[in-house]
């Protein structure tokens, strides 16, 4: 995984609460067995006018004009400010992976949902909470600001405005510690095999059944 | 005093970080075509094997075809994905019930059939439904495809311990009302976030009545509330459920398991963060009109009307939805004509499911104006069992389809999908845009709904008609 620290980058407003994970990826692009490519059908039921399917070129599809991502002036951005509730539904990791080959690094939203959540986390894709009228605050500057940019400071755990107002966020110091310094979950789990036999003996002892 | 999820969280913690993330033992793990080729690719990379293989039980439903099996799958990229999981199942030693297995079917149902998931439990699965399994007083929640490689790799998974929420539904549940209608009584209450970083236990009286069946079905949508994790307390009701079945313990091990899981739920007075309170009685059968789980209403009610919604956001939220939707304000949701009728998914395809449904068609015709009306079971021996009380005769004889077990129209992956503009009485969980087929429109309904509605050929109060 590759380390997070601090960036500034542009921001894209998405404007609506509860977008699914079914919004984020359609379910015909789950049936591919790998981990890359989804970018390009990151939100493919409005982004493209037509139906999109696995393997299709995305240049040679109709972009929907009324999305708010296919404006030009989204092209580059890195952050995408989102409602309430975002990544609800189906644990699908194809929608953070999508999210994150599309270009995206940080998702700014007021919550979301747990699963979706901590999928990003797994990734290296940062959810950022932050509270409801801050939200609304940014997404009133972003209709406002043609290029709105966001500093985003891991290590401080900040987000800061072009106006140079900074918000604080909250996250969990385990978190923090594996996407500051890229670790691979497995592999820190593994630094712990001997409780893990250490434990499961035990359990083994306790509740043969589970063992069947 | 502790909760039940206090009690099936502490018994799993091999370890914990001073931030109180912990490393969590995993007991189950069920595995399925669509979320695991990652995980196995990784596991292969990094050169590691499954920790545990007797804890793993592996099944394609996604993308299986409802018809003409002994054909093959027609879809060459659906196709592809269920060859790699039976490949990947190959390889590594692992149990799976293959396509034309009798045992086969979607992954939520087969595990309580086969008695893969007993209770106190950890049960995983690269799927947000896994909170099925919380039926049976289990920790049983989703988890994304890094996690799937986790567990296999690791038979652990990180994670911090939630908020505990109780829902406590008391009294009796009215004739023709159902868990399905509970569990969607329970999200237009609290909302689809409104279980957000909690675990749900459901209790009461109207819980503690309900069949294996029903608490599944229950426990099943609690994701759509928000929750990865939702379950019941143990009680005589499991227990008879699991004794005999081919992978539950048996003799000596089956008493002492039996002693242990009685101790399976929460102590007198233990301490929620939250309390939820609904009454059974009032609960009437539901409807959604909208694309997400919470815009339900009650078959006696009507279409909102955004006009009376104060709430900017939320106003406009509905206005889309009755654009998508393709319906007016105020329009009552007894005059909603579906096209299609959908029975089945991990939430309503259980026997008790399909005996609510042909009880309520029996002898009757579907209407004229439905296009296609399906059954799919929730497995092979759903099937089979249901065929053995001729369910199967009712609904081909109403007009009804009578399908091959998947997950099938809940969220078409293989042919079974919506046209754009179609409309569908669908006894699944999800009901967001596309999600039965691109422009389909869902509406989301108890088993006996949906039969009545297929019947009718319009949304109908199944307690006046049966
Ligand atoms: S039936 Fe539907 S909700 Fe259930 S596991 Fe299959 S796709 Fe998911």
């Amino acid at each position: 995984m590759e380390k997070f620290y601090l960036c500034k980058e542009l921001v894209a407003p998405l404007d609506r609460a509860n977008v699914d994970t079914d919004a984020i990826i359609p379910k015909q692009f789950l049936k591919s067995t790998q981990r890359s490519g989804f970018g390009k059908n990151l939100f493919d039921e409005w982004r493209f006018l037509d139906y999109g399917e696995l393997g299709m070129r995305a240049d040679q599809r109709r972009l929907n004009p009324d999305f708010i991502l296919n404006q030009s002036r989204y092209h580059d951005a890195r952050i995408l400010l989102a409602r309430a509730n975002f990544g609800c539904g189906s644990s699908r990791e194809h929608a953070p992976w999508a999210l994150q080959d599309y270009g995206f690094k940080v998702i700014i939203a007021p919550s979301f949902a747990d699963i979706f959540f901590n999928n990003c986390f797994k990734i290296g894709l940062l959810p950022i909470v932050l509270n409801a009228a801050v939200v609304d605050r940014i997404f009133y500057e972003v209709s406002l600001t043609n290029g709105y940019y966001l500093v985003i400071n891991l290590e401080d755990q900040t987000v800061t405005a072009p106006d140079g107002e900074s918000y604080s966020f909250e996250i969990d110091l385990f978190r923090k510690n594996s996407l500051l310094n890229g670790l691979d979950e497995i592999e820190l789990t593994l630094q712990h095999i001997e409780k893990i036999k250490v434990f499961e003996e035990e359990w083994r002892m306790k509740q043969p059944w589970l063992f069947l | 005093m502790k909760t039940l999820y206090d009690k099936l969280w502490k018994s799993h913690v091999v370890y914990e970080e001073s931030d109180g993330t912990s490393l969590l033992y995993i007991d189950r793990h069920l595995v399925h075509e669509v979320t695991s080729p990652q995980a196995f690719d990784g596991l292969r990379l990094s050169g590691r094997k499954p920790w545990r293989l007797d804890s793993i039980l592996a099944v394609a439903d996604h993308n299986v075809p409802t018809t003409k099996r002994d054909d093959g799958i027609r879809d060459p990229i659906s196709r592809l994905q269920i060859e790699t999981l039976d490949q990947n199942c190959d390889e590594f030693g692992i149990t799976e019930f293959k396509m034309n297995d009798l045992r086969q079917g979607i992954v939520h149902v087969i595990g309580p059939e086969q008695g893969v998931t007993l209770p106190g439990m950890t049960v995983v699965c690269g799927d947000s439904h896994t909170s099925t399994h919380g039926a049976f007083g289990c920790l049983a929640f989703g988890i994304g495809t890094s996690e799937v490689e986790h567990v296999l790799a690791t038979q652990c998974l990180l994670m911090k311990k939630a908020k505990s929420m109780q829902i406590l539904v008391e009294g009796k549940l009215g004739h023709g009302v159902t868990a399905k209608d509970i569990a969607l009584a329970c999200i237009g209450e609290i909302g689809t976030a409104g279980g957000t970083g909690y675990a749900i236990e459901f209790s009461g009286s109207a819980v503690s009545m309900l069949s294996m069946e029903g608490r599944m079905t229950l426990c099943n949508m609690t994701i759509e509330a928000g929750a990865r994790t939702g379950m019941i307390a143990v009680d005589d009701t499991t227990i008879e459920y699991i004794r005999g079945r081919p992978f539950s313990p048996k003799g000596d091990l089956w008493a002492a398991a039996v002693v242990h899981w009685r101790t399976l739920r929460s102590d007198e007075n233990a301490n929620f963060d939250q309390i939820i309170r609904l009454d059974a009685a009032q609960i009437k059968p539901q409807v959604t009109w909208g694309t997400s789980p919470e815009m339900v209403t009650t078959i006696d009610g009507k279409v909102p009307d955004p006009l009376q919604i104060m709430d900017a956001v939320e106003r406009h939220d509905v206005e889309r939805a009755l654009k998508y939707m393709g319906l007016l304000p105020n329009m009552p949701i007894t005059e909603i004509r579906p096209d299609k009728i959908f029975i089945g998914s991990c939430t309503n395809s259980r026997i008790e499911d399909l005996r609510a449904a042909a009880a309520v068609i029996k002898g009757k015709h579907i209407a004229e104006s439905i296009k296609l009306a399906i059954v799919v079971p929730g497995s092979g021996l759903v099937k089979n069992q249901a065929e053995k009380e001729g369910l199967d005769k009712i609904f081909l004889n109403a007009g009804f389809e009578w399908r091959e077990p998947g997950c099938s129209m809940c969220l078409a992956m293989n042919d079974d999908r919506l046209l754009p503009g179609e409309r569908c009485a669908s006894t699944s969980n999800r009901n967001f845009e596309g999600r039965q087929g691109p422009g389909g429109r869902t509406h989301l309904v108890s088993p006996a709904m949906a039969a009545a509605a297929a019947i009718a050929g319009h949304f109908v109060d199944v307690r006046t008609v049966y």
